[in-house]
């Protein structure tokens, strides 16, 4: 194997940005169905990363957070080269990632490792814990000498607890319990003595027993091997922890940054707000019945309008994006929760087929069927709205009649929110950032 | 409990193993009243969903069981499985976890609800098929313009619930819910606790709840009962034993739950043991901090308190049947890695 590139290791100073994001977007292409490809139609894109500026500072741990479709886990992985990039710019120690050439890359890429979240998926099954653990060295040519590899591997396998490490080094994955393996794990990322480690879930699959035992080892190995860390997680309770800096994602989109004791003290976002209270509390005494959020996790390939947590969000307002979806979720979620109630088929049937209604249009127009009148379709959504005039929904609203036999609904102007300072953090709401 | 409509009575669940058997579920008793949610919590590895599947007759091939599973008045352990599958379902449910792999991807909402009221109820009209579904699927919040989608159509938290459904419509007394919403995001878990909390008042159903997070356990439950190595350790009031838990296991186990207002990490030295050569006397004792000699020699003796609890540790006595010395503190070597889960 030829000798690797050599590629200058820069002097980063604590505190300054080791990996550095500007506008960084990462979009799937998802294939249409054969018949789209027959005729030539082509296939949606998912913007898993849409727009994101970080910096990641050396020797801090930052915590990256949000539930599964947030763009998280993709993030991690552009950064490291594993995905790549649709536009914008990965810097990692002043190295643009996109456009290093893939031998010098391989040099870089020694200096940045990952622990995944399913340990026993992250192990070769037919691989010892020695051979998967020195495997590193011997892929970037490192060490050539099997005695000195062995001594190599040993050590590293001592410094993650796996000691005496002669009683580890034969076994096989299986041989081993989850937390065993996690530290197994650990060892063959630090075995290149890296300096930025991307840690994507690493204890959420762990027992709550091994979790903290994890984690201990991890600030430990920060302290003596001077590490930076990328922690991706959903899970704000460990985050609290073991982060210095948090940034919330949600739809592919940064939506709210800032050291970690800002936002659990005084968290601004109302998504960050639903993260914390979703958290349940170990302590019957203090169990409250906890207000959350509606819904899941919108569809990326087709994003609500302007903010994407409007949807779900207590406090939307006019700016926020309402659109078309949104009534025929307003409608849905009614017939739902009053379903088996008299009079509900019924207005069902006034509705008829919603499907007009699920492409995002900042406007909804209706046409009752054969019979049927749009008054008496305004009079259902009045009807509503009387039921429960707090329902953001209304805020976005600007214009509701019946015009020509048709129901007219326009909603007030879309705005996409951007991050903006407010107090100690930086956060992306109109709430604190009212668009111009 | 003189109101329950579940009583297990020293079951005992064996897997068979080419060499000696595992012991899963090892001399359990556990009574669920009516319209109770009891969480049932532990480690990986300790038994709760075995005593989950021991309770609905579900063990697997190879299983052996023994004791008595009480529901109306029938031991569900000695019943043939024709008859016990036929309460499972009408008496009792079962949710699981991973929603999206129970669900036939080829067959509607619909189907799912037409097959299930079919089987157990073939009285019913189609109108009062569809009328007892979209009901159950709207408590749910799903709504009836979805009754004829294919499962792939929803999201994970969305299949839960359907799944929810599934097993409410049918109406049981008692509802087994195994992890329910490990596979799915924080704000979803909590929406799908909130309506598993809310079945006593919505159906009048009971609840199995089995779960590894006790803050789960803090919010949703009545009572819960904290199983180890095949037994249940402590069992009791969910307020009782948060606010002052009596079994060191019970302990450690909420000092080492991560949440908001953890300030310092802890952890449990070791794993549990396997099940197929238990430690001897009682099975935490090699882990637990408070150990004494008796601990490593003889099986703790339940202890019932005043508040409703019982106990399964030598710290509660009884103490004329602990021997002279028993009480000193029990010498071990120090635990490592070696040992951890």
């Amino acid at each position: 194997m030829r000798p690797e590139a050599a590629v200058a290791r820069p002097d980063i100073a604590e505190g300054e940005p080791l990996v550095s994001i500007r506008d960084l977007r990462t979009y799937y292409s998802i294939r249409g169905s054969f018949a789209d490809r027959l005729v030539g139609r082509e296939g949606g894109v998912v913007k898993a990363v849409d727009g994101v500026s970080l910096d990641v500072r050396k020797g801090e741990v930052l915590g990256l957070v949000g539930e599964s479709g947030s763009g998280k886990t993709t993030l991690g992985r552009t950064i490291l080269g594993l995905v790549r990039a649709t536009s914008g710019v990965v810097e990692f120690e002043g190295h643009d990632v996109a456009h290093v050439p893939e031998r010098e890359f391989r040099a870089l890429r020694r200096r940045m490792q990952v622990v995944f979240q399913d340990p026993h998926a992250s192990l070769n099954p037919a691989m010892t814990i020695a051979q998967a653990v020195g495997h590193p060295l011997q892929i970037h040519g490192l060490e050539r000498n099997r005695e000195r590899l062995r001594i190599k591997v040993a050590e590293a396998l001592e410094r993650v607890g796996l000691a005496p490490a002669a009683q580890y080094m034969d076994k096989y994955p299986s041989d081993l319990s989850g937390g065993q393996k996690q530290r197994a794990v650990i060892a063959r990322a630090i075995i290149l003595n890296p300096v930025l480690l991307v840690a994507d879930e690493p204890v959420s699959m762990l027992d709550m027993s091994v979790r903290a035992k994890i984690l201990e080892l991890m600030a430990e190995l920060k302290r003596d091997f001077d590490l930076t860390y990328l922690y991706v997680t959903h899970d704000l309770a460990t985050a609290k922890f073991f982060c210095d800096r948090i940034a919330i994602m949600y739809l592919g989109r940064i939506v709210e940054i800032g050291d970690a004791a800002s936002i659990y003290a005084d968290p601004k976002h109302p998504y960050t707000k639903a993260l914390l209270r979703a958290i349940p509390e170990p302590d019957p005494a203090r169990a409250v019945p906890r207000d959350l959020p509606r819904g899941e996790v919108p569809d990326a390939a087709s994003p609500p309008l302007g903010c994407s947590f409007h949807p779900r969000c207590p406090l939307a307002f006019q700016p926020c994006g309402w659109e078309s979806r949104d009534l025929r979720d307003l409608l849905e979620a009614r017939w739902a929760r009053k379903a088996g109630e008299a009079g509900v088929e019924e207005e069902e049937a006034l509705f008829g087929n919603l499907d007009a209604l699920s492409a995002p249009l900042i406007s909804a127009r209706l046409t009752p069927p054969r019979g049927r009148t749009a008054a008496e379709m305004l009079a259902v959504l009045e009807r509503i709205r009387t039921e429960d005039p707090d329902e953001p929904f209304w805020k976005g609203v600007r214009r509701l009649e019946a015009v020509d036999g048709r129901l007219e609904l326009d909603f007030h102007e879309p705005h996409d929110p951007t991050l903006g300072q407010s107090g100690d953090v930086e956060v992306a709401c109109h709430l604190y950032n009212a668009p111009a | 409990m003189s109101d329950a409509i579940l009583q297990v009575k020293n079951l005992r669940v064996y897997y068979g193993t080419p060499g000696r058997p595992v012991r899963a579920v090892d001399g359990v008793s556990l009574d669920i009243g009516e319209s109770e949610v009891v969480g049932l919590v532990g480690e990986s590895g300790c038994g709760k969903s075995t005593l989950g599947r021991g309770i609905l007759g579900l063990l697997p091939d190879g299983a052996r069981a023994d004791g008595e599973v009480l529901y109306d008045g029938q031991n569900l352990v000695a019943m043939s499985q024709k008859s016990v599958r036929r309460m499972r379902g009408p008496e009792l449910g079962l949710i699981f976890q991973e929603p999206m792999t129970r669900l036939n991807p080829l067959l509607r909402i619909e189907g799912h609800f037409r097959e299930t009221l079919e089987q157990h109820e073939p009285n019913l009209t189609d109108a009062e098929v569809r009328r007892r579904s979209l009901e159950t699927l709207g408590r749910m919040g799903i709504p009836p313009t979805r009754f004829r989608q294919y499962p792939h159509e929803f999201s994970g938290g969305m299949r839960q619930r359907i799944m929810i459904a599934l097993a409410l419509v049918l109406r049981p007394k008692l509802l087994v819910a195994d992890e329910p919403t490990t596979s799915l995001d924080v704000i979803v878990e909590g929406q799908i606790l909130a309506l598993l909390a809310d079945l006593k008042n919505n159906f009048g159903t009971a609840l199995l709840l089995i779960t590894h997070n006790l803050g789960i356990v803090a919010e949703s439950c009545d009572r819960m009962a904290v199983m180890y190595a095949g037994r249940i350790a402590e069992e009791g009031p969910v307020r009782e034993i948060f606010a002052e838990p009596a079994h060191p296991y019970t302990r450690e186990l909420l000092r080492s739950t991560i949440s908001l207002d953890t300030t310092e990490l802890h952890s449990i030295p070791g794993a549990p043991p396997n099940l197929i050569d238990p430690p001897p006397g009682c099975r935490f004792h090699p882990r637990c901090p408070n150990a004494m000699t008796v601990c490593a020699q003889l099986e703790p003796i339940e202890q019932r308190f005043e508040d409703g609890r019982r106990v399964l540790c030598w710290l509660h006595g009884p103490n004329d049947r602990i021997p002279a010395g028993g009480g000193a503190p029990l010498e071990r070597e120090l635990l490592g890695v070696a040992d951890e889960a």
